[in-house]
Protein backbone atom coordinates (compact mmCIF):
# COMPACT_ATOMS: atom_id res chain seq x y z
CA UNK A 1 0.00 0.00 0.00
CA UNK A 2 1.57 3.21 -1.05
CA UNK A 3 -1.26 5.70 -0.90
CA UNK A 4 -0.23 9.18 0.02
CA UNK A 5 -2.14 10.17 3.13
CA UNK A 6 -1.16 13.80 3.00
CA UNK A 7 -4.39 14.73 1.28
CA UNK A 8 -3.89 18.47 1.28
CA UNK A 9 -0.57 18.21 -0.52
CA UNK A 10 -1.77 15.55 -2.93
CA UNK A 11 -4.81 17.49 -4.03
CA UNK A 12 -2.89 20.76 -4.32
CA UNK A 13 -0.32 19.09 -6.55
CA UNK A 14 -3.04 17.49 -8.61
CA UNK A 15 -4.82 20.78 -9.13
CA UNK A 16 -1.73 22.87 -9.76
CA UNK A 17 -1.16 20.74 -12.86
CA UNK A 18 -3.73 22.84 -14.70
CA UNK A 19 -4.22 25.90 -12.49
CA UNK A 20 -2.24 28.77 -11.13
CA UNK A 21 -0.87 28.22 -7.64
CA UNK A 22 -3.35 30.43 -5.82
CA UNK A 23 -6.33 28.86 -7.55
CA UNK A 24 -4.95 25.39 -6.82
CA UNK A 25 -4.67 26.21 -3.12
CA UNK A 26 -8.23 27.44 -2.92
CA UNK A 27 -9.43 24.52 -5.02
CA UNK A 28 -7.73 22.06 -2.69
CA UNK A 29 -9.31 23.71 0.35
CA UNK A 30 -12.78 23.55 -1.18
CA UNK A 31 -12.33 19.94 -2.24
CA UNK A 32 -11.18 18.88 1.21
CA UNK A 33 -13.98 20.79 2.86
CA UNK A 34 -16.50 18.99 0.67
CA UNK A 35 -14.93 15.60 1.34
CA UNK A 36 -14.98 16.20 5.10
CA UNK A 37 -18.53 17.50 4.96
CA UNK A 38 -19.74 14.41 3.12
CA UNK A 39 -17.86 11.98 5.36
CA UNK A 40 -18.93 13.56 8.62
CA UNK A 41 -22.54 14.15 7.67
CA UNK A 42 -22.83 10.42 7.07
CA UNK A 43 -20.70 9.58 10.11
CA UNK A 44 -22.92 11.83 12.24
CA UNK A 45 -26.00 10.01 11.04
CA UNK A 46 -24.46 6.69 11.96
CA UNK A 47 -23.48 8.04 15.37
CA UNK A 48 -27.16 8.78 15.94
CA UNK A 49 -27.97 5.21 14.98
CA UNK A 50 -25.24 3.91 17.27
CA UNK A 51 -26.59 5.96 20.13
CA UNK A 52 -30.08 4.63 19.60
CA UNK A 53 -28.87 1.05 19.40
CA UNK A 54 -26.71 1.38 22.48
CA UNK A 55 -29.49 3.08 24.40
CA UNK A 56 -31.75 0.20 23.45
CA UNK A 57 -29.26 -2.37 24.67
CA UNK A 58 -28.81 -0.56 27.96
CA UNK A 59 -32.55 -0.67 28.45
CA UNK A 60 -32.95 -4.28 27.30
CA UNK A 61 -34.71 -3.24 24.12
CA UNK A 62 -33.87 -4.00 20.51
CA UNK A 63 -33.56 -0.53 19.01
CA UNK A 64 -34.33 0.41 15.42
CA UNK A 65 -34.41 -2.76 13.31
CA UNK A 66 -36.97 -2.19 10.58
CA UNK A 67 -35.37 0.04 7.94
CA UNK A 68 -32.66 -1.88 6.13
CA UNK A 69 -30.73 -4.80 7.65
CA UNK A 70 -30.51 -4.34 11.44
CA UNK A 71 -32.03 -0.91 10.97
CA UNK A 72 -28.88 0.40 9.30
CA UNK A 73 -30.80 2.79 7.06
CA UNK A 74 -33.01 4.17 9.83
CA UNK A 75 -31.18 7.46 10.34
CA UNK A 76 -30.79 7.93 6.58
CA UNK A 77 -34.56 7.68 6.29
CA UNK A 78 -34.96 10.11 9.19
CA UNK A 79 -32.66 12.61 7.52
CA UNK A 80 -34.56 12.31 4.23
CA UNK A 81 -37.79 12.88 6.08
CA UNK A 82 -36.37 15.97 7.80
CA UNK A 83 -35.15 17.39 4.49
CA UNK A 84 -38.61 17.10 3.02
CA UNK A 85 -40.29 18.82 5.94
CA UNK A 86 -41.56 22.36 6.08
CA UNK A 87 -39.37 24.90 7.82
CA UNK A 88 -41.61 26.60 10.34
CA UNK A 89 -40.92 29.56 12.60
CA UNK A 90 -42.71 31.74 15.11
CA UNK A 91 -44.47 34.91 14.01
CA UNK A 92 -42.40 37.41 15.95
CA UNK A 93 -39.12 35.56 15.57
CA UNK A 94 -36.06 37.53 14.58
CA UNK A 95 -35.91 35.92 11.14
CA UNK A 96 -32.29 36.67 10.33
CA UNK A 97 -30.82 35.40 13.60
CA UNK A 98 -33.29 32.53 13.70
CA UNK A 99 -32.02 31.28 10.35
CA UNK A 100 -28.40 31.99 11.14
CA UNK A 101 -28.24 30.04 14.42
CA UNK A 102 -28.16 26.46 13.11
CA UNK A 103 -25.30 27.30 10.75
CA UNK A 104 -23.23 28.71 13.59
CA UNK A 105 -23.60 25.46 15.46
CA UNK A 106 -22.91 23.07 12.61
CA UNK A 107 -20.11 25.11 11.02
CA UNK A 108 -18.23 25.47 14.29
CA UNK A 109 -18.37 21.77 14.95
CA UNK A 110 -17.29 20.89 11.41
CA UNK A 111 -14.43 23.41 11.60
CA UNK A 112 -13.03 21.69 14.65
CA UNK A 113 -12.76 18.45 12.70
CA UNK A 114 -10.24 19.91 10.28
CA UNK A 115 -7.33 19.86 12.72
CA UNK A 116 -7.42 16.24 13.85
CA UNK A 117 -4.60 14.01 12.69
CA UNK A 118 -6.48 10.86 11.71
CA UNK A 119 -3.23 9.19 10.98
CA UNK A 120 0.30 10.25 10.14
CA UNK A 121 -0.03 13.17 7.70
CA UNK A 122 -3.76 12.56 7.18
CA UNK A 123 -4.75 15.91 8.54
CA UNK A 124 -6.47 18.67 6.66
CA UNK A 125 -4.96 21.57 8.52
CA UNK A 126 -1.94 21.21 10.80
CA UNK A 127 -1.64 24.46 12.74
CA UNK A 128 0.78 24.99 15.56
CA UNK A 129 -1.93 26.18 17.97
CA UNK A 130 -4.10 23.10 17.45
CA UNK A 131 -5.42 22.64 21.00
CA UNK A 132 -5.99 26.36 21.40
CA UNK A 133 -7.89 26.42 18.12
CA UNK A 134 -10.07 23.51 19.24
CA UNK A 135 -10.97 25.12 22.56
CA UNK A 136 -11.76 28.39 20.82
CA UNK A 137 -13.88 26.80 18.09
CA UNK A 138 -15.79 24.54 20.40
CA UNK A 139 -17.09 27.51 22.36
CA UNK A 140 -18.38 29.30 19.26
CA UNK A 141 -21.14 26.73 18.98
CA UNK A 142 -22.78 28.12 22.10
CA UNK A 143 -23.33 31.42 20.32
CA UNK A 144 -25.48 29.56 17.84
CA UNK A 145 -27.48 28.05 20.67
CA UNK A 146 -27.92 31.42 22.38
CA UNK A 147 -28.95 33.05 19.10
CA UNK A 148 -31.41 30.27 18.36
CA UNK A 149 -32.97 30.49 21.80
CA UNK A 150 -33.13 34.27 21.74
CA UNK A 151 -34.44 34.69 18.22
CA UNK A 152 -37.20 32.10 18.34
CA UNK A 153 -39.34 34.25 20.67
CA UNK A 154 -40.25 31.37 22.93
CA UNK A 155 -39.83 31.21 26.69
CA UNK A 156 -38.68 27.63 26.79
CA UNK A 157 -36.15 28.25 24.06
CA UNK A 158 -34.84 31.32 25.85
CA UNK A 159 -34.48 29.56 29.20
CA UNK A 160 -32.78 26.64 27.49
CA UNK A 161 -30.37 28.92 25.69
CA UNK A 162 -29.51 30.84 28.87
CA UNK A 163 -28.84 27.60 30.70
CA UNK A 164 -26.65 26.53 27.83
CA UNK A 165 -24.71 29.76 28.13
CA UNK A 166 -24.16 29.29 31.86
CA UNK A 167 -23.18 25.70 31.41
CA UNK A 168 -20.81 26.09 28.50
CA UNK A 169 -19.03 29.09 29.98
CA UNK A 170 -18.46 27.23 33.24
CA UNK A 171 -17.35 23.94 31.81
CA UNK A 172 -15.26 25.51 29.08
CA UNK A 173 -12.91 26.39 31.91
CA UNK A 174 -12.47 22.81 33.00
CA UNK A 175 -11.99 21.52 29.49
CA UNK A 176 -9.34 24.15 28.86
CA UNK A 177 -7.53 23.62 32.15
CA UNK A 178 -7.48 19.84 31.90
CA UNK A 179 -6.06 20.08 28.38
CA UNK A 180 -3.52 22.62 29.65
CA UNK A 181 -2.42 20.07 32.22
CA UNK A 182 -1.52 17.77 29.39
CA UNK A 183 0.12 20.54 27.40
CA UNK A 184 2.52 20.94 30.35
CA UNK A 185 3.61 17.41 29.59
CA UNK A 186 3.86 17.70 25.81
CA UNK A 187 5.28 21.19 25.63
CA UNK A 188 3.45 21.87 22.37
CA UNK A 189 -0.03 22.82 21.21
CA UNK A 190 0.30 21.29 17.76
CA UNK A 191 -1.77 18.12 17.53
CA UNK A 192 0.60 16.24 15.22
CA UNK A 193 3.48 16.90 17.60
CA UNK A 194 1.41 15.91 20.62
CA UNK A 195 0.97 12.54 18.95
CA UNK A 196 4.72 12.40 18.17
CA UNK A 197 5.51 12.92 21.87
CA UNK A 198 3.39 9.91 22.73
CA UNK A 199 5.61 7.49 20.82
CA UNK A 200 7.29 6.97 24.23
CA UNK A 201 4.02 5.93 25.82
CA UNK A 202 0.55 7.41 25.74
CA UNK A 203 0.22 10.55 27.79
CA UNK A 204 -2.22 8.99 30.22
CA UNK A 205 0.58 6.56 31.14
CA UNK A 206 3.41 9.09 30.89
CA UNK A 207 1.61 11.48 33.20
CA UNK A 208 0.13 8.75 35.46
CA UNK A 209 -1.81 10.20 38.46
CA UNK A 210 -2.38 13.80 37.31
CA UNK A 211 -3.07 12.59 33.78
CA UNK A 212 -5.76 10.21 34.99
CA UNK A 213 -7.32 12.97 37.08
CA UNK A 214 -7.14 15.33 34.11
CA UNK A 215 -8.78 12.70 31.93
CA UNK A 216 -11.64 12.22 34.36
CA UNK A 217 -12.21 15.95 34.64
CA UNK A 218 -11.99 16.29 30.88
CA UNK A 219 -14.58 13.60 30.27
CA UNK A 220 -17.01 15.12 32.79
CA UNK A 221 -16.56 18.63 31.44
CA UNK A 222 -16.59 17.39 27.86
CA UNK A 223 -19.91 15.67 28.38
CA UNK A 224 -21.26 18.89 29.84
CA UNK A 225 -19.84 20.82 26.91
CA UNK A 226 -21.84 18.78 24.42
CA UNK A 227 -25.02 19.38 26.45
CA UNK A 228 -25.68 15.70 26.78
CA UNK A 229 -27.33 13.90 29.68
CA UNK A 230 -26.62 14.00 32.62
CA UNK A 231 -25.92 17.66 31.82
CA UNK A 232 -28.74 18.24 29.34
CA UNK A 233 -30.19 21.20 31.22
CA UNK A 234 -30.42 22.89 27.85
CA UNK A 235 -32.98 20.52 26.48
CA UNK A 236 -34.44 19.10 29.69
CA UNK A 237 -37.40 17.50 27.94
CA UNK A 238 -39.45 17.25 31.09
CA UNK A 239 -39.12 20.97 31.83
CA UNK A 240 -38.53 22.86 28.61
CA UNK A 241 -40.12 20.99 25.74
CA UNK A 242 -37.10 20.65 23.52
CA UNK A 243 -35.14 23.59 24.96
CA UNK A 244 -33.43 25.99 22.59
CA UNK A 245 -34.54 24.20 19.42
CA UNK A 246 -38.23 23.99 20.34
CA UNK A 247 -39.20 26.19 17.42
CA UNK A 248 -36.97 24.63 14.82
CA UNK A 249 -38.16 22.07 12.33
CA UNK A 250 -36.96 20.18 9.30
CA UNK A 251 -33.38 20.59 8.21
CA UNK A 252 -32.58 23.35 10.69
CA UNK A 253 -33.47 21.05 13.53
CA UNK A 254 -31.38 18.34 11.90
CA UNK A 255 -28.35 20.68 11.93
CA UNK A 256 -28.64 21.12 15.70
CA UNK A 257 -29.10 17.43 16.15
CA UNK A 258 -26.20 16.48 13.92
CA UNK A 259 -23.98 19.08 15.57
CA UNK A 260 -24.61 17.52 18.96
CA UNK A 261 -23.37 14.18 17.71
CA UNK A 262 -20.42 15.59 15.82
CA UNK A 263 -19.50 17.51 18.97
CA UNK A 264 -19.55 14.29 20.91
CA UNK A 265 -17.22 12.79 18.32
CA UNK A 266 -14.96 15.84 18.62
CA UNK A 267 -14.76 15.66 22.41
CA UNK A 268 -13.87 11.97 22.15
CA UNK A 269 -11.37 12.67 19.37
CA UNK A 270 -9.60 15.35 21.44
CA UNK A 271 -9.37 12.92 24.35
CA UNK A 272 -8.00 10.26 22.00
CA UNK A 273 -5.37 12.60 20.62
CA UNK A 274 -4.32 14.09 23.93
CA UNK A 275 -4.62 11.16 26.33
CA UNK A 276 -4.57 7.94 24.30
CA UNK A 277 -1.94 8.48 21.66
CA UNK A 278 -4.11 9.47 18.69
CA UNK A 279 -3.42 7.19 15.75
CA UNK A 280 -0.56 5.36 17.48
CA UNK A 281 -1.19 1.66 17.84
CA UNK A 282 -0.69 0.08 21.28
CA UNK A 283 2.99 -0.94 21.65
CA UNK A 284 3.54 0.09 18.03
CA UNK A 285 2.27 -3.22 16.65
CA UNK A 286 1.20 -1.80 13.30
CA UNK A 287 3.83 0.89 12.96
CA UNK A 288 4.92 -0.34 9.53
CA UNK A 289 1.49 0.20 7.99
CA UNK A 290 0.72 3.90 8.42
CA UNK A 291 -2.84 3.88 7.05
CA UNK A 292 -3.93 1.55 9.87
CA UNK A 293 -3.58 4.60 12.09
CA UNK A 294 -7.03 5.69 10.93
CA UNK A 295 -8.39 2.46 12.30
CA UNK A 296 -6.74 2.95 15.69
CA UNK A 297 -7.84 6.56 15.89
CA UNK A 298 -11.46 5.75 15.07
CA UNK A 299 -11.39 2.72 17.36
CA UNK A 300 -10.17 4.66 20.38
CA UNK A 301 -12.56 7.50 19.64
CA UNK A 302 -15.50 5.15 19.54
CA UNK A 303 -14.49 3.61 22.85
CA UNK A 304 -14.72 7.08 24.38
CA UNK A 305 -17.96 7.86 22.55
CA UNK A 306 -19.33 4.66 24.03
CA UNK A 307 -18.23 5.83 27.47
CA UNK A 308 -20.19 9.06 27.00
CA UNK A 309 -23.24 7.12 25.90
CA UNK A 310 -22.82 4.93 28.95
CA UNK A 311 -22.90 8.08 31.12
CA UNK A 312 -25.99 9.25 29.36
CA UNK A 313 -27.99 6.09 29.90
CA UNK A 314 -26.91 5.66 33.50
CA UNK A 315 -26.96 8.98 35.32
CA UNK A 316 -29.96 11.13 36.20
CA UNK A 317 -30.00 14.76 35.18
CA UNK A 318 -28.44 17.37 37.47
CA UNK A 319 -30.26 20.42 38.72
CA UNK A 320 -28.82 23.73 37.54
CA UNK A 321 -27.39 24.60 40.98
CA UNK A 322 -25.86 21.14 41.33
CA UNK A 323 -24.38 21.62 37.90
CA UNK A 324 -22.67 24.84 38.93
CA UNK A 325 -21.61 23.43 42.30
CA UNK A 326 -19.93 20.54 40.55
CA UNK A 327 -17.99 22.85 38.30
CA UNK A 328 -17.02 25.73 40.56
CA UNK A 329 -16.60 23.91 43.87
CA UNK A 330 -15.18 20.60 42.73
CA UNK A 331 -13.85 20.41 39.19
CA UNK A 332 -12.20 23.81 39.06
CA UNK A 333 -10.20 23.70 42.34
CA UNK A 334 -9.20 20.11 41.69
CA UNK A 335 -8.12 21.08 38.23
CA UNK A 336 -5.92 23.90 39.51
CA UNK A 337 -4.33 21.59 42.09
CA UNK A 338 -3.85 19.03 39.36
CA UNK A 339 -1.98 21.51 37.17
CA UNK A 340 0.43 22.21 40.02
CA UNK A 341 0.88 18.49 40.60
CA UNK A 342 1.58 17.96 36.93
CA UNK A 343 4.03 20.87 36.87
CA UNK A 344 5.91 19.36 39.82
CA UNK A 345 6.00 15.98 38.15
CA UNK A 346 7.31 17.39 34.90
CA UNK A 347 9.82 19.53 36.76
CA UNK A 348 11.18 16.61 38.79
CA UNK A 349 11.10 14.35 35.73
CA UNK A 350 8.83 11.81 37.37
CA UNK A 351 7.05 10.91 34.13
CA UNK A 352 6.98 7.32 32.95
CA UNK A 353 8.77 6.92 29.62
CA UNK A 354 9.22 3.75 27.65
CA UNK B 1 -12.01 16.19 55.15
CA UNK B 2 -15.60 15.68 54.11
CA UNK B 3 -14.78 17.52 50.87
CA UNK B 4 -12.59 14.71 49.61
CA UNK B 5 -14.90 12.19 51.25
CA UNK B 6 -17.72 13.58 49.16
CA UNK B 7 -15.68 13.26 46.00
CA UNK B 8 -14.78 9.68 46.86
CA UNK B 9 -18.39 8.84 47.63
CA UNK B 10 -19.58 10.55 44.46
CA UNK B 11 -17.19 8.63 42.24
CA UNK B 12 -18.00 5.38 44.00
CA UNK B 13 -21.75 5.75 43.56
CA UNK B 14 -21.34 6.77 39.94
CA UNK B 15 -19.25 3.67 39.27
CA UNK B 16 -21.82 1.50 41.02
CA UNK B 17 -24.48 2.89 38.73
CA UNK B 18 -22.32 2.33 35.67
CA UNK B 19 -21.62 -1.25 36.64
CA UNK B 20 -25.34 -1.94 36.94
CA UNK B 21 -26.14 -0.53 33.51
CA UNK B 22 -22.99 -2.14 32.12
CA UNK B 23 -24.23 -5.54 33.23
CA UNK B 24 -27.55 -4.92 31.54
CA UNK B 25 -25.73 -3.88 28.40
CA UNK B 26 -23.71 -7.07 28.29
CA UNK B 27 -26.70 -9.33 28.86
CA UNK B 28 -29.05 -7.40 26.57
CA UNK B 29 -28.55 -9.88 23.72
CA UNK B 30 -30.16 -12.65 25.70
CA UNK B 31 -32.91 -10.85 27.49
CA UNK B 32 -34.42 -8.17 25.27
CA UNK B 33 -37.90 -7.56 26.57
CA UNK B 34 -39.20 -6.10 23.33
CA UNK B 35 -42.18 -7.94 21.85
CA UNK B 36 -42.11 -7.56 18.09
CA UNK B 37 -45.86 -7.44 17.67
CA UNK B 38 -47.50 -8.21 15.20
CA UNK B 39 -44.66 -10.38 13.84
CA UNK B 40 -44.97 -12.65 16.83
CA UNK B 41 -48.74 -12.65 16.92
CA UNK B 42 -48.87 -16.43 16.69
CA UNK B 43 -46.56 -17.06 19.63
CA UNK B 44 -47.26 -14.00 21.76
CA UNK B 45 -48.44 -14.95 25.21
CA UNK B 46 -49.78 -12.18 27.40
CA UNK B 47 -49.01 -12.09 31.07
CA UNK B 48 -51.42 -13.70 33.46
CA UNK B 49 -52.11 -10.47 35.30
CA UNK B 50 -52.86 -8.50 32.16
CA UNK B 51 -56.38 -7.06 32.17
CA UNK B 52 -57.85 -7.39 28.70
CA UNK B 53 -61.57 -7.73 29.25
CA UNK B 54 -63.97 -9.35 31.69
CA UNK B 55 -65.21 -12.78 30.64
CA UNK B 56 -67.32 -15.49 32.21
CA UNK B 57 -65.82 -18.92 31.80
CA UNK B 58 -68.14 -21.79 30.93
CA UNK B 59 -67.35 -25.46 31.38
CA UNK B 60 -67.96 -28.23 28.83
CA UNK B 61 -71.64 -28.66 29.87
CA UNK B 62 -72.23 -24.97 29.10
CA UNK B 63 -72.47 -24.17 32.78
CA UNK B 64 -71.23 -20.99 34.44
CA UNK B 65 -70.94 -19.95 38.06
CA UNK B 66 -72.97 -16.73 38.06
CA UNK B 67 -75.88 -16.72 40.45
CA UNK B 68 -77.22 -13.37 39.36
CA UNK B 69 -76.55 -11.77 42.74
CA UNK B 70 -75.76 -8.41 41.06
CA UNK B 71 -72.82 -7.68 43.31
CA UNK B 72 -70.67 -6.94 40.29
CA UNK B 73 -73.26 -4.53 38.94
CA UNK B 74 -73.23 -2.65 42.23
CA UNK B 75 -69.47 -2.69 42.48
CA UNK B 76 -68.83 -1.24 39.07
CA UNK B 77 -68.04 2.46 39.46
CA UNK B 78 -69.22 3.44 35.99
CA UNK B 79 -72.13 1.12 35.31
CA UNK B 80 -70.45 -1.09 32.75
CA UNK B 81 -72.32 -4.17 33.93
CA UNK B 82 -76.04 -4.78 33.65
CA UNK B 83 -77.65 -7.95 34.96
CA UNK B 84 -81.02 -8.92 33.53
CA UNK B 85 -82.67 -11.53 35.73
CA UNK B 86 -86.02 -12.91 36.70
CA UNK B 87 -87.52 -15.45 39.09
CA UNK B 88 -88.02 -18.81 37.53
CA UNK B 89 -88.95 -22.27 38.74
CA UNK B 90 -85.86 -24.23 39.41
CA UNK B 91 -86.36 -27.56 37.62
CA UNK B 92 -84.52 -29.56 40.28
CA UNK B 93 -85.98 -28.26 43.52
CA UNK B 94 -89.24 -26.97 42.06
CA UNK B 95 -88.93 -23.70 43.98
CA UNK B 96 -88.96 -20.17 42.59
CA UNK B 97 -85.54 -18.63 42.50
CA UNK B 98 -83.53 -15.66 41.17
CA UNK B 99 -81.87 -16.62 37.91
CA UNK B 100 -79.70 -14.72 35.49
CA UNK B 101 -81.01 -14.07 32.02
CA UNK B 102 -78.27 -11.91 30.54
CA UNK B 103 -75.04 -10.65 32.04
CA UNK B 104 -74.39 -7.59 29.87
CA UNK B 105 -70.91 -6.11 29.90
CA UNK B 106 -70.03 -2.83 28.14
CA UNK B 107 -66.38 -3.20 27.22
CA UNK B 108 -66.36 0.30 25.80
CA UNK B 109 -67.12 1.79 29.22
CA UNK B 110 -64.98 -0.50 31.34
CA UNK B 111 -61.91 1.05 32.95
CA UNK B 112 -60.39 -2.32 33.81
CA UNK B 113 -60.46 -1.51 37.50
CA UNK B 114 -61.26 -5.09 38.46
CA UNK B 115 -63.73 -4.25 41.22
CA UNK B 116 -66.41 -6.46 39.71
CA UNK B 117 -64.14 -9.47 39.73
CA UNK B 118 -63.19 -8.85 43.32
CA UNK B 119 -66.81 -8.38 44.33
CA UNK B 120 -68.07 -11.60 42.77
CA UNK B 121 -68.68 -14.08 45.60
CA UNK B 122 -68.60 -17.15 43.34
CA UNK B 123 -65.69 -16.22 41.05
CA UNK B 124 -67.97 -16.33 38.04
CA UNK B 125 -66.09 -13.66 36.10
CA UNK B 126 -62.35 -13.42 35.45
CA UNK B 127 -59.88 -11.41 33.39
CA UNK B 128 -59.11 -12.47 29.83
CA UNK B 129 -55.77 -11.52 28.32
CA UNK B 130 -56.79 -10.61 24.78
CA UNK B 131 -56.14 -7.02 23.77
CA UNK B 132 -57.11 -6.78 20.13
CA UNK B 133 -60.44 -5.22 20.98
CA UNK B 134 -60.86 -2.72 18.17
CA UNK B 135 -64.07 -2.97 16.18
CA UNK B 136 -65.75 -0.80 13.58
CA UNK B 137 -68.92 -0.19 15.49
CA UNK B 138 -69.43 0.76 19.10
CA UNK B 139 -72.30 -1.66 19.49
CA UNK B 140 -69.92 -4.63 19.14
CA UNK B 141 -68.39 -3.64 22.44
CA UNK B 142 -71.53 -4.50 24.34
CA UNK B 143 -71.22 -8.16 25.15
CA UNK B 144 -73.41 -10.75 26.79
CA UNK B 145 -71.12 -12.75 28.98
CA UNK B 146 -73.25 -15.79 29.65
CA UNK B 147 -73.64 -18.01 26.62
CA UNK B 148 -77.11 -18.74 25.25
CA UNK B 149 -78.87 -21.63 26.99
CA UNK B 150 -76.18 -21.83 29.61
CA UNK B 151 -77.16 -22.54 33.19
CA UNK B 152 -75.80 -22.27 36.65
CA UNK B 153 -73.44 -24.99 37.66
CA UNK B 154 -74.89 -27.12 40.42
CA UNK B 155 -73.47 -26.62 43.85
CA UNK B 156 -72.15 -23.11 43.36
CA UNK B 157 -74.78 -21.56 45.58
CA UNK B 158 -74.10 -23.65 48.66
S1 LIG C 1 -63.48 -3.84 35.64
FE1 LIG C 1 -64.29 -2.11 36.79
S2 LIG C 1 -65.16 -0.78 35.20
FE2 LIG C 1 -64.87 -2.79 34.25
S3 LIG C 1 -66.82 -3.79 34.50
FE3 LIG C 1 -65.57 -4.42 36.24
S4 LIG C 1 -66.04 -2.94 37.86
FE4 LIG C 1 -66.85 -2.11 35.94
S1 LIG D 1 -70.91 -12.32 37.98
FE1 LIG D 1 -70.63 -12.77 40.14
S2 LIG D 1 -71.13 -10.87 41.19
FE2 LIG D 1 -71.94 -10.71 39.09
S3 LIG D 1 -74.06 -11.38 39.26
FE3 LIG D 1 -72.85 -13.18 38.68
S4 LIG D 1 -72.31 -14.12 40.62
FE4 LIG D 1 -73.03 -12.10 41.12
Amino acid sequence: MNISLNITKTITELLSGFMSEGAANIGAMVTIALIYLAIFAVAGLYLVLLERKIAAWFQLRLGPNRVGPWGLLQTMADALKLVSKELTGTVKADKFLFNLAPYFVIVSSLMALSVFPFTQEFQAFDINIGIFFLIAISSIGVIGILLGGWASNNKFALIGAMRSGVQTISYELSVGLSLLTMVLLTGTLQLSEIVEVQKNGWLIIQGHIPAVIAFMIYMIAGTAETNRAPFDMVEAESELGAGFHTEYSGMKFAYFFLAEFINMFIIAAIATTVFFGGWLSPFGITESIPWLGVFWFIGKTFMLVFLMMWFRWTFPRLRIDQLLTLEWKYLLPLNLLNIILMAVIVWLNLTIQF
Amino acid sequence: MSYFGDIYKGIKTLLTGMSVTGKYFLTSRKGAITQQYPDNRKTLKMFERFRGEVVMPHDENNEHRCTGCQKCELACPNGSIEIIWDRQIDPESGKKKKMIDQHIYHLGMCTMCGLCIEACPTDAIVWAQNFENSVYDRSYLTKVLNQPNSKLKAGVEE
